[in-house]
């Protein structure tokens, strides 16, 4: 039951960023801005149907699109920081930027779990999110470093996306029983690591680092802010509406 | 077929071109990662390039259509994600089919498929698809695609 909701809340997190990222297409604020990207969150909802896949195995009942298509908030385990609204491309550089550096130290650690189809689907997504987390760098730096105008914004962005960064590194019960096993990640142990690439990648976008004050937590459990059910009516909608539909 | 020669299905699969670079087959391209017969029937292992490839799906048909018309029913697909897919295997034969078509095949070098200039500048990291970034010659002024190395 453990490995189940531990696998959930991996492809969960994919799955909620990609979803939200797709907003994106046809939207970008250049033609390459936008086939990037586009091309991140199929990335993204590749990696989910990957751990949703095994989520599928694990339970034996339901399938991945089950998984994805008909569970209702309170059963999503992704965390707060990937449901929150694009809001204008800094705040989505932003977001991509602190989740990237994260699922790189992640997936890092979980291609050595002892769980070999974990082990799997990390090291493969680990090639993909390198790819994102150098791509969303160089935007903090080019608008950090820019204009007048884009450095106040993408310091708003910063400043306000901050109190969602908490979670990252949040240890439950789960968390703390997958990790004994050799499964599991643990999520503390990855704050060095994560401070380091943000600060690095903030000193050099000459932006501040936010001071830490109230962290946003809940998602493990199954706590989420209004943004996810409307995320989820959206993307849920047509497997509800005609359950019997087809591709 | 009843026999168990998995040389005639690589032969086979060597023939089914990649469904976005047709001058490569799925072999080529390093997709296909075993083939196996045990119980009277073929395993035909598969790996992904990028998790979210459109194309994977769209290769598993062209697989089966192709074995089906050569009277071949009795084999499976099977996906295998370890070891990830990598381009450090493809062949220097592939590379240069690759750069004929106009696609800079992947090396840290990356080199113009129209002049062959080293002289080349990134324009985006991500491409029409998701093994390729866009590219521009800084000799031929033109723009092309690279075949990114993971």
């Amino acid at each position: 039951m453990s490995l189940l909701n531990y696998t959930l809340r991996i492809a969960d997190g994919s799955l909620i960023s990609a979803q939200r990222l797709s907003g994106w297409c046809s939207k970008g604020p250049t033609l390459e801005e936008d086939i990037a990207l586009s091309n991140i969150s199929l990335d993204l909802f590749g990696q989910a149907n990957g751990f949703l896949g095994y989520a599928s195995e694990i339970d034996g009942s339901k399938s991945a699109d089950d998984f994805a298509f008909k569970r209702n908030e309170r059963e999503f385990y992704n965390l707060k920081i990937t449901e929150q609204e694009n809001g204008h491309f800094g705040d989505t550089i932003v977001r991509l930027f602190f989740c990237s550096a994260f699922n790189f130290l992640f997936y890092t650690k979980l291609s050595e779990s002892k769980d070999k189809t974990l082990s799997a689907l990390a090291s493969k997504s680990l090639k993909e999110v390198k790819y994102h987390l150098k791509h969303s760098e160089s935007w903090m730096i080019r608008l950090g470093d820019g204009t007048e105008e884009s450095k106040l914004k993408i310091q708003e962005s910063l400043n306000s996306i901050w109190q969602f960064t908490g979670e990252f590194f949040e240890m439950d019960e789960i968390d703390i029983q997958m990790n004994d096993l050799g499964i599991g990640v643990n999520n503390t142990s990855l704050r060095l690591g994560w401070d380091k690439i943000v600060n690095k990648t903030l000193e050099e976008a000459r932006l501040t680092r936010p001071e830490d004050t109230y962290m946003q937590t809940g998602s493990k459990k199954g706590l989420h802010t209004e943004c996810l059910g409307h995320l989820l009516s959206e993307m849920q909608y047509l497997p509800r509406a005609y359950p019997d539909a087809k591709w | 077929m009843q026999n168990g020669s998995t040389n005639k299905i690589w032969e086979l699969l060597n023939t089914v071109p990649d469904p976005e670079i047709p001058v490569i087959s799925v072999v080529e391209l390093g997709v296909i990662r075993d083939v196996k017969f045990m119980d009277n029937s073929f395993s035909i292992y598969i790996t992904p390039t990028y998790s979210g490839c459109p194309a994977t799906k769209t290769f598993q048909d062209d697989i089966s259509t192709c074995l089906k018309e050569n009277n071949i029913h009795n084999f499976k697909l099977i996906i295998k994600y370890d070891p990830p897919w990598t381009t450090d295997l493809m062949t220097e034969e592939t590379k240069e089919k690759l750069m004929k078509y106009g696609i800079s095949p992947p090396s840290d070098i990356v080199v113009c498929p129209q002049c062959k200039s080293e002289k080349t500048q990134l324009i985006s990291e991500f491409g029409s698809t998701a093994c390729k970034s866009l590219y521009k010659c800084i000799n031929c002024l033109e723009p092309f695609e690279h075949f990114k190395c993971i």
